[in-house]
């Protein structure tokens, strides 16, 4: 086992630390000190380090590749180029195999994978990869709609054999999926107002603060122990072992340090090439990205154009909505498909509409790959909606809140595709909280020695003390989807056990969930606690050797794996129960007749009465269950009408932002940015707290900084660094007020609901609409720079 | 790359005589960065660490002389008095972190037009304190950039000092930038009064190929509060003259689009950040002249 591989995690706790107290971290010390391994942390004795080469042009063909002088260099054990693959396999991806491991012929994005080095030292890696040659011979960009549907576009990709390529009216576009329902012609008639916008949304990255990271130690048997930090070990596993061409068997995963996901890990980077170059060299392969690597070694959010058309009555009454949704996913589909599906379904809002017409389409060019990101699809969407209602409600002289509250759906609504919603919908409450909430008090940055710059926009850049600032203050409501969506069988496994270990009763949970600072490993403990009336529970380190957890992505882990282990605990307490009464059901009629509980390392009865001590119950025995669990299953949309019941379960999240801006040099300071959600039941409170707030930060970013830009021209990334894709730091980071509610979804565990997107959706919209109160301008794009806002 | 660590200032200047093409480094926050991201290959590296002097400073009667490689942090903390552009301009640096290993000497030798130091610089009036083994010499801070990322240095010269001028009068520095802390510039602006020469003194970051001074738009002010007689009756600046001044300081940019912002927006900036830093610098003079009317 290599240094800085995972380690089991004890966390004892009393007899307390169930569901639904606010519990820190076990690994949370070690990250704030610097002493957590993480992925890019791990050494092997006689290791190599991997290096990729990447494409510095978008979209070319390939003439030549020349490994001679990369080979020759002192040090270098390995050079593979697609001709090195050793399969049929050359391709992976999530939902569609369209993704070469290395590149054949045509190079499809700026920075794509074409050739790679193993070497005794990561800088002769780094220049070995340098004197690889490759003659490229450039091809016209695709860059937007425009171009990849023009009548000469060339095709990103040809051949097209995937489930999608029947139904688009296009082979540059991945997936199409319309949501139609009533009429809206008829609907239109009824309008007193209609409002159209159209809208950008521009490209933002996960930023993850732990470069891509993992390594490859080949193993006696003929397969390969890869440590890697990742999202979901088995969708990794099942792309990973047919490039590679071995049984899944002979290819064992482990989780190593993740230093933050946000759907950026749900696809492959490295380890694919860490496993090829270990298995070619014989050596453990050590592959890190570095920051301007990590840039293009991951998928980025869709950016978007979002074309809307709203209408009302008089009265304050939605009539209708139709919309279009174009989502860029770049040269490679990930998990464009399923993005579409957000997209579109989440169209309209956590509104009542019954007259709905939405096309949402995703695009191939040659521009970064666009997947996962926190909020999947539903980010765009709630941008563009929530402007968009605010529009409406200016035309019609309401309130916005107001507005939002006669058109907010709640229990029973029918979503735009069919599906009812059978579980609490507090939107117009959400509203209510955060529009309750007192506003933080006015100029703030007036003291008795002057401006302090920190309150004012600019900060300690010192542009203003406090002339031109305006304060605007707006408002947004948005709907999540919890799980995996549209007929995905998307269960998760849990192993628990329970003995007796130094005369304690211990629990142990074994699950492949990726802990990706979400706090499964915190919750899981919590659960058998709860469950099992134990004090210590052993986490075991997530592996592929237990059965798959499935993503951790779509707010789902707390959710699917959280109820996996509940649900394993539970029938881990039956065989408890079992054995008990097998043991000691002679000495008193309750173990026959009474409900029995597993409290304070005792059988009790539901009455308090203590019946024997877990201690004596196990014995020497262990009692062991692995189990796999679902939750209710969803049905995939219809592809013309976009019916279909294809969602598990609806989260919704409200904010306020009250923002003070420098109308004279376009720059923001986001004073506060209150947020209400309702999460069904907290298990944690402490990390619900740490998602909402996290959330709700990474939403203000995409609304004021972040942003990747690429060069229209050439389909080149114009800022692969944290020197120019700034994300907020605490000084642009305000207070954040948050107001939680537990409204039990009957359908899950605990009534839980997912938390960690929503707050991501409305926070953007917000921070806008209080730009546009501050300003008075349109503003139809997100991020918002100076120059959209002063002296363009 | 070779790694050069020089024991005294004599023999910095006997390597770099010897390896004309050796990168100094000091608090590492520029050169380290292009080394990690392999946009340097130098092929020696002179690590300026071990020489004392270039850490300390000296006030002298109208100048501070400041060692190259005075980190951010100790301007901040010891000179906010004497060198109040430069300690505002300081504060902007990056982060705690890299203002406790960056210093001017960085900033003057990579020459970015972004480096925050400058506008404070050329608003103070300074000279650098170039040498080599052929001898020192100092460059006027005016004459100091010579392009982008160049600078007036020899080939075998290394920065030892800033002398920079005393503040006799407020100064104030400002920059934009997309991010409340931790950014690089959009543009930058730098004022400082000098009552005892009756001028006005301007450095502009980020918004031409070099940083610059808004030659213009100083001999207009310096002409336009003369005849107005206002360093004597201490009145407040019209607002047209502000404005003209504004404007002065906008036409003397050459900024381009990038990544960053665009050129049309630096040069909006950059005239409200003139206009902005004139008023505070001449609330605060106007305050101190009454002041010492009072006392007197």
């Amino acid at each position: 086992m290599p240094n800085g591989a995972p380690t089991k995690i004890t966390q004892a706790s009393g007899t307390k630390g169930g569901i639904g107290e606010s519990m820190l971290r076990p690994d949370g010390t070690l990250k704030v000190t610097g002493e957590f391994a993480y992925g890019s942390d791990m050494w092997h004795e006689d290791m190599l380090w991997g290096q990729i080469l990447r494409s510095p042009v978008a979209h070319a063909e390939i003439v030549s590749i020349d490994t001679g002088e990369a080979l020759a260099v002192p040090g270098v054990y390995a050079v593979m180029t697609y001709d090195d693959l050793p399969t049929e396999v050359k391709n992976y991806g999530l939902e569609i195999q369209d993704t070469p491991v290395l590149a054949h012929g045509k190079v499809r994005h700026h920075g794509e994978p074409v050739a790679m080095v193993a070497a005794d030292h990561p800088e002769t890696a780094r220049r070995a990869a340098a004197k690889i040659k490759v003659e490229y011979r450039d091809l016209p960009v695709i860059t937007d709609e425009a171009s990849a549907l023009a009548p000469d576009a060339i095709l990103v990709h040809e051949n097209r054999t995937d489930d999608h390529a029947a139904h688009v009216p296009h082979p540059n576009i991945v997936h199409r999926q319309p949501i139609v329902r009533g009429d809206v012609a008829e609907a239109r008639r009824r309008a007193d107002v209609i409002v159209e916008g159209e809208y950008v949304f521009g490209m933002q990255d996960q930023a993850f603060l732990g470069p891509e990271s993992g390594l490859a130690v080949p193993a006696e048997d003929g397969g390969v122990d890869l440590y890697v930090a990742t999202q979901w070990l088995h969708a990794d596993l099942r792309q990973i072992a047919p490039v590679l061409g071995l049984p899944e068997d002979k290819v064992r995963l482990t989780l190593a340090g993740v230093g933050g996901a946000f759907g950026g890990r749900e696809d492959l980077s490295m380890q694919i090439h860490a496993c090829l170059l270990a298995l070619r060299t014989g050596k453990p392969v050590k592959i890190v990205y570095n920051r301007f690597e990590s840039f293009f070694g991951h998928v980025h959010r869709h950016p978007a154009k979002l074309y809307y058309e709203h209408g009302a009555t008089k009265d304050g009454k939605l009539t209708h909505v139709k919309g279009r949704i174009v989502l860029d996913g770049g040269a490679y589909a990930s998990s464009s498909p399923a993005v579409v599906g957000n997209a579109a379904s989440l169209g309209v809002g956590p509104y009542d509409v019954d007259d709905v017409e939405i096309e949402a389409i995703g695009l191939y060019t040659n521009n970064p790959p666009c997947g996962a990101m926190r909020g999947f699809g539903a980010v765009q969407a709630c941008f563009a909606y929530e402007a968009q209602m605010d529009k409406v409600a200016g035309e019609l002289g309401m309130d916005p809140v107001e507005f939002r509250r006669r058109n907010a759906m709640s229990q029973g609504s029918v979503m735009p595709t069919g599906q009812i919603v059978d579980s609490p919908a507090p939107v117009a409450e959400l509203l209510r909280r955060v529009k309750a909430l007192p506003m933080p008090p006015e100029r703030q940055w007036e003291s008795s020695e002057g401006a302090d710059v920190r309150q004012l926009p600019g900060g300690l850049s010192n542009t203003t003390h406090g002339e031109g600032v305006v304060r605007g203050v707006g408002y947004a409501v948005g709907i999540k989807n919890v799980g995996f969506s549209e007929g995905f069988d998307d269960y998760s496994t849990a192993k628990v056990r329970m003995e007796v270990v130094a005369g304690e009763p211990v629990a142990s949970v074994h699950t492949a969930m990726a802990e990706v600072g979400q706090g499964g490993v915190t919750v899981h403990a919590q659960i058998a606690r709860t469950e099992l009336g134990v004090a210590q529970v052993t986490i075991h380190p997530a592996d592929t050797q237990v059965g798959s957890a499935g993503s951790t992505s779509a707010s789902r882990q707390t959710y699917v794996t959280g109820g996996a282990v509940k649900n394993a605990c539970e029938l881990v307490r039956e065989k408890v129960l079992e054995m008990g009464r097998r043991r000691f059901g002679s000495y008193h009629p309750a173990w026959a007749t009474a409900e029995l509980l597993l409290e304070g390392g005792k059988v009790v009865t539901d009455g308090g009465e203590v019946l024997a001590d877990l201690v004596d119950v196990l014995g020497d025995e262990a009692v062991e269950v692995e189990q796999e669990w679902r939750h209710r299953p969803t049905e995939p949309f219809d592809l013309r009408t976009g019916q279909g019941n294809g969602h598990v379960q609806y989260s919704f999240a409200a904010h306020r932002a009250v923002v003070e801006v420098d109308t004279e040099l376009g720059l923001v300071k986001v004073v506060e940015l209150a947020c209400a959600q309702d999460v069904g039941k907290a298990l944690n409170p402490l990390s619900v707290l740490g998602q909402i707030q996290g959330g709700t930060t990474q939403g203000l970013g995409i609304a004021v900084m972040e942003e990747i830009v690429v060069d229209p021209r050439t389909a080149k990334v114009k800022n692969p660094s944290f020197t120019d894709y700034l994300i907020p730091t605490i000084l642009d980071t305000p207070t954040i007020p948050v107001d939680v509610l537990e409204l039990a979804d009957e359908h899950a565990p605990y009534g839980l609901r997912g938390v960690g997107e929503a707050p991501t959706l409305s926070s953007t919209p917000a921070v806008l609409a209080a730009i546009r109160d501050a300003t008075g301008l349109e503003l139809n794009r997100t991020p918002v720079r100076p120059e959209h806002l002063a002296g363009a | 790359m070779d790694f050069l660590r020089p024991a005294s200032w004599e023999e910095a200047l006997a390597a770099k005589a010897e390896h004309p093409t050796a990168v100094p480094i000091a608090g590492g926050t520029d050169v380290m960065v292009e080394i990690n991201f392999d946009q340097r290959r130098p092929d020696y590296l002179m690590d300026l660490g071990r020489i004392g002097d270039l850490y300390e400073w000296e006030v002298g009667e109208d100048s501070v002389r400041l060692g190259a490689s005075v980190p951010y942090t100790r301007i901040m903390e010891n000179l906010r008095t004497e060198l109040p552009g430069l300690a505002l301009a300081s504060h902007t640096v990056a982060s705690p972190q890299i203002r406790n290993r960056g210093g001017v000497g960085g900033n003057l030798g990579t020459a970015s037009p972004a480096g925050d130091a400058h506008p404070a610089l050329l608003a103070a009036g300074a000279e650098v304190e170039a040498e080599s083994v052929r001898g020192s010499r100092r460059i006027l801070i005016d004459a100091f950039y010579t392009g982008v990322k160049r600078n007036a240095l020899a080939p075998d010269e290394l920065i030892r000092a800033v002398h920079i001028k005393k503040a006799d009068g407020p100064q104030q520095f400002s920059k934009v930038g997309t991010r409340n802390a931790m950014v690089i510039a959009v543009c930058a602006f730098g004022l400082a009064l000098h009552p005892g020469t009756r001028t006005v003194r301007t450095g502009i970051g980020s918004a031409a190929p070099t940083p610059i001074r808004a030659a213009a738009a100083e001999e207009f002010l310096n002409a336009a509060l003369d005849e107005g007689g206002f360093w004597d009756n201490g009145k407040i600046i019209t607002p047209s003259i502000a404005r003209q001044f504004a404007d002065l300081c906008s036409a003397a940019c050459n900024p381009i689009d990038d990544v960053r912002g665009t050129a049309s927006y630096r040069r909006h900036a950059v005239g409200v950040m003139a206009r902005r830093t004139l008023t505070w610098t001449w609330e605060s003079y106007r305050g101190t002249a009454h002041a010492s009317e009072g006392v007197a």
